[in-house]
């Protein structure tokens, strides 16, 4: 056993990590935040996705023991209050969502993406959730979200 | 190496739920003293939507706003009767049974707004906005917080109402065969467009052009991307997803987990064009049918009949893999 000292959305955490406790247990059953989702449990699915020193990256696949010191960034950091941030907006108005498994995954993948590329083509966005899975949408609403989640973040940083 | 295009379409008529031992579902409905309704079902939303469309079906039917809506679907040890999500059946059955329990609550809700307008109910129209107003002067109104407060602490009413709608068992007719095992049915055609590399096998879905006629779009986002998305499976049905034929006799070829589960990715998505039809069911909720499991159908044999035009192989067992293609080349060319 070890504890961890974390950083979650900007706000510093501790806790105790078993050895077999994943980064996305830590986050889900002892911090209380179930954005990110248990689909495979697997690294296959891409619905555990959060932020790791700005890294998207698959919790369940990740010891908590291992993130000691970290930064770690969930879908519940996003909104500020009531304002959602501009890709959760975006997938808002592009009903980019149907039973919302995989938003939050898709959601952290897409900002993680934003991040380093503010320009993304429709092939760099597919590419960066390619690790993602989405039973319901058939993708297409989700990567026209991501694009113009891009042009509200460009449109933004011009004003 | 030719790439070869070719079309195909197929069509579906899909029956909205099942004749089983008749196929009921039931809903209930009540005003909180603060003004909502609260439905209770022990029908599940497991992410198609049904919450979202009997909100709708009961705000519409109550003449109240959305907001006003409470949608509980509790549990299937304490909640009302319901067969279950499946078969396409929770927005036909469960969007009837909701809209006659919300009939008789706002009957209800109608007599107490009555009582304290000291008028007659019959009177009296609800204005969508929270307020049940004097038919011819809207200035005589009450807000439905007002109401649910006067019947419960001074007229002593619970506003209230229930609901079932049954699909009896339907037996054949002997002589005939002739049955009705189903409330109505949904039509579809899809139209599918494919690129088939005759070297490698390879079948690339172009483009999915889907047509449905399903009664009436309650929620016609929801609806369009039912389409598109059961459009999505249907191509994963048809050339990638399978566990065969290595399961589940033996499990040293093939895939084992779902990291080696084939599905299309966001880059293999066609370009999907979908038109919705309305042509209301006379037994649907505001005349809508099942759309739900229809839409993984009409894709498969669709993009089947595409290859077959593009290059002469006839399959018939999914999913159309670059190996089935390239063995159906061979017997042409032998
Ligand atoms: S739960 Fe982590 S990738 Fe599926
Ligand atoms: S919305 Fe259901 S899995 Fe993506």
């Amino acid at each position: 056993m070890k504890i961890v000292n974390l950083k979650v959305n900007g706000v510093g955490k501790t806790f105790i990590a078993r050895p077999e406790t994943t980064l996305l247990l830590a986050l889900r059953e002892q911090l209380g935040l179930t954005g990110a989702k248990r689909g495979c449990a697997q690294g296959a699915c891409g619905s555990c996705t959060v932020l790791l020193d700005g890294d998207p990256v698959v919790s369940c696949l990740i010891p908590a023991m291992t993130v000691d010191g970290g930064d770690v960034a969930t879908v519940e950091g996003l909104a500020d209050g009531p304002v959602l941030s501009d890709v959760q907006q975006a997938f808002l108005d592009g009903f980019a969502t149907q039973c919302g498994f995989c938003t939050p995954g898709m959601i952290m993948s897409a900002e993680a993406l934003l991040d380093r590329n503010p320009s993304p083509t429709r092939d760099e966005v597919n590419e960066a959730i390619s690790g993602n899975v989405c039973r319901c949408t058939g993708y297409e609403p989700i990567v026209s979200a991501i694009l113009d989640a891009a042009e509200r973040r460009r449109a933004g940083a011009n004003l | 190496m030719t790439l070869l295009r070719g079309r195909g379409y197929a069509s579906v008529n899909y029956p909205t739920g099942m004749n089983l031992g008749g196929d009921p579902s039931q809903a209930l409905i009540h005003a909180t003293t603060m003004g909502a309704f609260v439905i209770s079902l022990s029908s599940v939303d497991l992410g198609q939507g049904l919450k979202t469309v009997v909100a709708q079906c009961a705000a519409e039917t109550l003449g109240m706003p959305m907001a006003n809506v409470i949608v509980d679907t509790a549990d299937t040890d304490t909640g009302p009767h319901c067969m279950g999500t499946f078969a396409s059946r929770g927005t036909h059955r469960v969007g009837n049974a909701v809209i006659m329990a919300a009939r008789e609550a706002r009957d209800v809700m109608l007599a107490v707004a009555a009582d304290e307008l000291e008028v007659d109910a019959g009177d009296l129209e609800t204005d969508g906005t929270g307020f049940v107003r004097l038919k011819g002067s809207p200035e005589t109104r009450i807000h439905i917080q007002d109401i649910t407060l006067a019947a419960h602490f001074k007229q002593g009413k619970t506003i209230s109402g229930r609901g079932i709608f049954l699909k009896e068992r339907n037996y054949p007719v002997p002589e005939t065969g002739e049955m009705d095992p189903d409330s109505c049915q949904a039509h579809a055609c899809t139209v599918a467009d494919v690129e088939v590399d005759d070297e490698t096998g390879v079948v690339t879905v172009l483009g999915l052009h889907n047509t449905y006629e399903i009664g009436r779009a309650l929620n016609p986002a929801m609806a369009a991307q039912q389409v598109e998305g059961g459009g999505w499976m249907g191509v994963s049905h048809a050339i990638f997803e399978s566990t065969e034929p290595y399961y589940p006799a033996s499990r040293d070829h093939g895939p084992v987990d779902f990291c080696e589960y084939l599905m299309p990715g966001p880059a293999e998505i066609p370009v999907q064009e979908s038109v919705i039809l309305e042509r209301p069911a006379s037994n649907g909720p505001f005349g809508a049918k099942g759309i739900g499991e229809m839409t993984a159908n009409a894709p498969i044999p669709a993009i089947a009949n595409a290859i077959f035009d593009a290059c002469g192989v006839r399959l018939t067992t999914m999913p159309f893999t670059p190996e089935s293609i390239l063995r159906g080349l061979d017997a042409l060319r032998a």
